[in-house]
């Protein structure tokens, strides 16, 4: 960018004009990085400068983005069939920050696209956009025409030699998409249920042809690594990871929204400062900061800074950085129980412990919420959290993500759990009201 | 349509690439997916009906049953919840006479649950066919009722 902004992922976002086209785009600094990576940098380069930015996976997982990448086999991307693929499959529950990014500058995701395809010499781009984001999907169209009009996609893009084009996929809703092996299984017109690694996508993906996956959010800070330098970049972070992060909170706070800041800005800086505190009337009383697969961290805690070490030091995981508040008026068993709703919906029915026990953890939470529970059913509730929550008994992360809130919240709520069994009913009125 | 199928097939490196996009198709056509559709789809895909069904019955946004000419996806995930969704359901419930995944007996409106629609920012959220509504409140939803009750 011509000056380094320190919100570089939404600088050029502006709702009242809408998102910059292709002129404007570059007006602003855009199209830079992809005219220097095509004309003068090799992909190993584009690889060790991102690595060298400390880029993490924004999607949840927080792999390092250089590090993916450096699993791709070389060959050039005229001599073998490659995918690059961006994960717009946006459905953790409390998670809006992708929308902002599709919706607010489409062109920045198709030059960071052009970046990550060049880096692993990848021919073919895919945007798996989930099926809701309408408007999303129609911005995204024109700023993918209009790119290739302007000679940014197709054939040999600036006479580099590099041919790159990116196709939309508009997915049918089904959360385990974002999983980025059941997301390969779906593009390839089947029941989008998770994979076995080895072979990992970078070797096996897409119709077994070496793929990347990346999120959106990861993929549009490629750009400004490149324009602005690996060094710029890793020094936005106030911790130990690099760049910006967006940030954003739902639930009963005064502004509810999302926000780019530092990566590493203090939980409570965001709660406090930019969501605008707590409702009059309500309190704080724990929150998930990284969507619903992510653990409980309590109103104690809220001076962790939003890192990937430091929220996994305090017990829970940085996620897609989306923080759901609960506050004390609602009833935390009620909210355990619509997450595990949610997850049980959403398992792809493909493994045995989390197709049946998910449900099973839904019934026990129900019973309880309703006042029916009884004590036994609490050691039930353990025990699935347990077994259903490590590693490697179940076919893919979908059964540990939806435990960490259930383990988290036995932990945290068990007075409230042992009130709900003792008095057959739920104290709160839960979810009521406005 | 079977011209364009068979466009979006020629454009996957296999023919089944294209399922979500053909059923999506169709959908947008027929407003849901009938099994005479579907069998036509997976001979042009080449994929067996039992296949292809495997697909269609897989994801949230392809209808098997027919739906009303408007769908109301109201929003059920944990940040609507908190702000007070389940109200709104049954406010929905009352007015229209079903439950939700019915359709009202005049046929303008199926009411589906649907999970996080990512306008948490804005909960209680739902998607009204392709529109997205935020902040909804029942007086909204009554003004919405009475305008979907009057369009084609």
């Amino acid at each position: 960018m011509t000056v380094a902004s320190e919100r570089p992922l939404t600088a050029m976002i502006d709702p009242a004009i809408g998102p910059p086209n292709c002129a404007a785009y570059e007006r602003a600094g855009g199209w830079q990085a992809a005219r220097l990576a095509l004309g003068s940098l090799t992909p190993a380069e584009i690889i060790d400068r991102v690595t060298r930015s400390k880029l993490r996976g924004r999607g949840g997982a927080g792999f390092g983005t250089g590090q993916k990448w450096s699993f791709v086999p070389k060959e050039p991307a005229s001599e073998r069939r490659k995918y690059l693929i961006a994960n717009a499959d946006e459905m953790e529950p409390g998670t809006f920050k992708d929308r902002w990014l599709l919706e607010g500058n489409p062109l920045q995701l198709v030059e960071g696209m052009i970046l990550a395809a060049y880096a692993v010499q990848a021919g073919h781009g895919i945007v798996f956009l989930r099926g809701e984001y309408q408007e999303a999907c129609v911005r995204l169209h024109r700023a993918i025409g209009e790119a290739r009009q302007q000679g940014w996609l197709g054939e040999n893009i600036l006479g580099s030699g590099f041919t790159f084009d990116i196709h939309v996929h508009s997915s049918a809703g089904r959360y385990i998409c974002g999983e980025e092996t059941a997301l390969l299984t779906a593009l390839e017109g089947r029941r989008a249920t998770p994979r076995s690694k080895p072979p990992f996508p970078q070797t096996g993906g897409l119709w077994g042809a070496p793929s990347v996956v990346n999120n959106v959010e990861t993929l549009c800070n490629l750009p400004h690594i490149i324009a602005n330098g690996p060094e710029w970049f890793a020094g936005l972070g106030l911790g130990e990871d690099g760049g910006t992060k967006i940030y954003g909170v739902s639930g009963r706070v005064a502004k509810p929204g999302a926000w780019e800041l530092p990566i590493g800005t203090p939980l409570r800086q965001i709660i406090e400062d930019h969501a605008g505190g707590m409702r009059p009337g309500y309190q704080l009383r724990a929150l998930l900061p990284g969507g619903a697969s992510t653990a409980f961290i309590d109103a104690t805690a809220l001076d962790v800074a939003m890192d990937y070490g430091s929220v996994e030091k305090a017990g829970s995981r940085l996620g897609t950085g989306m923080a759901i508040i609960l506050d004390d008026r609602t009833c935390p068993i009620g909210m355990i129980r619509n997450l595990e709703h949610f997850f049980a919906k959403e398992s792809c029915g493909w493994c045995t412990p989390c197709r049946d026990g998910l449900p099973w953890v839904e019934r026990l939470l129900d019973a309880i919420e309703d006042g029916t529970g009884r004590e036994e059913d609490m050691e039930q509730l353990d025990r699935h959290a347990r077994m259903l929550g490590a590693p490697g008994r179940t076919f893919c992360a979908h059964a540990p993500g939806a435990m960490a809130p259930l383990a988290s919240g036995l932990k945290l709520f068990a007075a409230d759990f042992a009130a709900h069994i003792q008095q057959g009913r739920c104290p709160h009125h839960a979810g009521a009201g406005p | 349509m079977r011209a364009e199928i068979l466009a979006l097939a020629a454009q996957e490196l296999h023919p089944r690439g294209a399922s979500v996009a053909a059923l999506r198709l169709v959908q947008a056509h027929f407003g849901w997916v009938s099994t005479a559709h579907l069998r036509e789809v997976a001979d042009l895909l080449g994929m067996s009906a039992d296949d292809l069904d495997g697909v269609a019955t897989y994801f949230n946004l392809l209808f098997r049953r027919p739906v009303g000419r408007h769908v109301i996806m109201l929003c059920d995930s944990v940040s609507c919840w908190i702000m007070g969704c389940e109200p709104l359901c049954a406010h929905l419930c009352q007015k229209l006479g079903i439950r939700p995944g019915e359709t009202t007996a005049d046929n303008a409106i199926t009411l589906l649950p649907t999970v996080c629609i990512g306008h948490c920012d804005h909960a209680p959220a739902m998607l009204v066919d392709d529109t997205l509504h935020g902040d909804v409140t029942m007086e909204s939803l009554d003004h919405l009722i009475d305008t979907l009750r009057n369009t084609p």
